[in-house]
């Protein structure tokens, strides 16, 4: 299972990563790709879209299901990957690489709260 | 407890990802379901369909009690070999399962259901069998041949097969040894679908592999169908359904004298609704269960998914029945309302996009 250790993780497999900039990077992770099969489709929210920790704000689609994809802490979106949105199999090639969404998160300092990759590691080993 | 084929080991060792199915312990994918899925429509793939069942039919009445059970008319089939598809209907005219008969004489005929009604089904059938003699045939491994290459690699991997079917029509089929092979299929694909014992289950499917035929899981076996416009048992029609509204109006014998359950129900009600399909026009995907919306009323997406030969989303919805091919519909999916086009299935046949 591919985890790396400097992201922060969130229960539901997104993955965060602050940049020097101060904005958080958001994706889902590799475990959540490989759970998800074959990836079709991606909604992501509108830029400008404040949301607060635990909200639903994007949708992955693979052609099982469709999953919801919730932000790992509160703030504001500042941009989204229409790269990623524009092939969708991106996120099955690197799910890493191919990230969702930006924040400009209220409190960086709530990363915190999220787990690390050890943590994380066995959330996923569990299912 | 789920159930295991006889092929169970040779999935997991191939690297199936294993999900329940009606019960059954199957290989979903083996990697990517939409990389399976081309396979067949350009190459050729197997599938283990082993969950489903095969039942023999044998007795002087065979031919009457499928005469009375089903919806299609086995006086159809005069060649040995010959295969139908039908509904089986209850007294209301609902769908209690689709199925396949072979026709070997009128005494012995085989029949194979879905997994998931296995047990209603033998249940449904041996309650009116009479003095037929209904056989489950647990001791049968059946695989899924599939794809324009699907005969040429099954000739090549079975030694004996070319000569027991190379003049076989679709829908037809023939004895080879003490297994059969049959020219049908779940996909819109040309191909096989081979009955043998299980012993030798895992030796013909090595032999499959190694001329070429990749294994491809339920995942395509469902995108697959869904694009050559077939129904899925449970999903597309059940025994609340019709078969006239859910798109098998061409399967059901209405015209002879014959009586078979359900039919008078049928005869006496006009059908307010119909199954057609629907291709996206916006970016998104279709899932069974959204709602549909046309100038004619209100309807429901029965199997939707995204297409992986036309890289969009199709599905197949039961409208009103005032909705015409050519209509523009909105579909409801989460908080938008997305524009479709009603076409008529199927939408890819032999390697062809049709809509």
């Amino acid at each position: 299972m591919n985890i790396p250790a400097d992201l922060k993780y969130a229960k539901s497999h997104e993955w965060a990563r602050l940049a020097s900039d101060g904005l958080v990077t958001v994706g889902i992770s590799d475990h959540a790709q490989e759970a998800l099969g074959d990836i079709v489709f991606l909604e992501l929210p509108a830029v400008g879209r404040k949301v607060k920790a635990g909200e639903e704000c994007a949708v992955v689609e693979s052609v099982k299901a469709a999953s919801d994809i919730y932000a790992p802490i509160g703030g504001e979106v500042v941009a989204v990957n229409q790269a990623a949105a524009d092939a969708p199999e991106s996120v099955n090639q690197d799910a890493y690489a191919a990230w969702l969404f930006k924040l400009k998160p209220d409190n960086a300092a709530d990363l915190d709260g999220l787990l690390d990759a050890a943590a994380y590691a066995k959330v996923a080993a569990e299912e | 407890m789920t159930k295991q084929t006889p092929l169970y080991a040779t999935h997991v060792r191939l690297g199936g990802k294993m999900v329940d199915f009606a019960g059954w312990d199957m290989p979903l994918h083996y990697g990517s379901q939409v990389e399976e899925h081309h396979l067949v429509r350009r190459d050729a793939g197997m599938f283990d369909v082993s969950h489903m069942l095969a039942l023999d039919l044998e007795g002087a009445g065979a031919h009457d009690l499928l005469h009375r059970l089903i919806a299609n008319n086995v006086d159809k089939l005069t060649v040995p070999g010959r295969a139908l598809y039908s509904c089986m209907l209850n007294a209301q005219g609902g769908v209690i399962d689709d199925l396949i008969v072979y026709f070997f004489r009128p005494d012995f005929y085989r029949v194979v259901v879905n997994a998931g009604t296995a047990d209603k089904d033998l249940a449904w059938i041996a309650q009116h069998a009479g003095s037929v003699q209904v056989k489950p045939r647990r001791d049968l491994a059946m695989i899924a041949v599939q794809g324009p290459n699907a005969r040429a690699k099954t000739w090549a991997a079975l030694p004996g097969s070319e000569a027991a079917s190379s003049g076989l029509k679709p829908f037809h089929a023939a004895w080879f040894g003490d297994a059969l092979i049959a020219r049908t299929g779940y996909t819109g694909e040309d191909g096989f679908e081979l009955m043998i014992p299980a012993g030798r289950a895992e030796a013909a499917w090595n032999a499959l592999l190694a001329a070429g035929v990749k294994p491809a899981g339920l995942g395509a076996r469902d995108t697959l169908r869904l694009e050559a416009g077939m129904p899925l048992y449970g999903q597309d029609m059940d025994e609340q359904t019709s078969p006239l509204e859910a798109g098998l109006a061409w399967t059901v014998d209405l015209d002879a004298p014959r009586d078979f359950a359900g039919k008078s129900v049928l005869a006496a009600r006009r059908p307010e609704r119909q199954t057609l399909g629907l291709l996206l026009e916006d970016r998104g995907v279709l899932r069974a269960h959204q709602k549909v919306f046309a100038a004619q009323g209100e309807g429901e997406i029965t199997s939707g998914s995204f297409s992986p030969s036309m890289n969009r989303s199709i599905a197949l919805a039961r409208l009103p029945a005032a909705c015409a091919v050519g209509d523009t519909v909105e579909v409801e999916i989460r908080d938008k309302r997305l524009k479709a086009t009603v076409v008529k299935p199927p939408f890819v046949r032999n390697g062809k996009v049709l809509v």
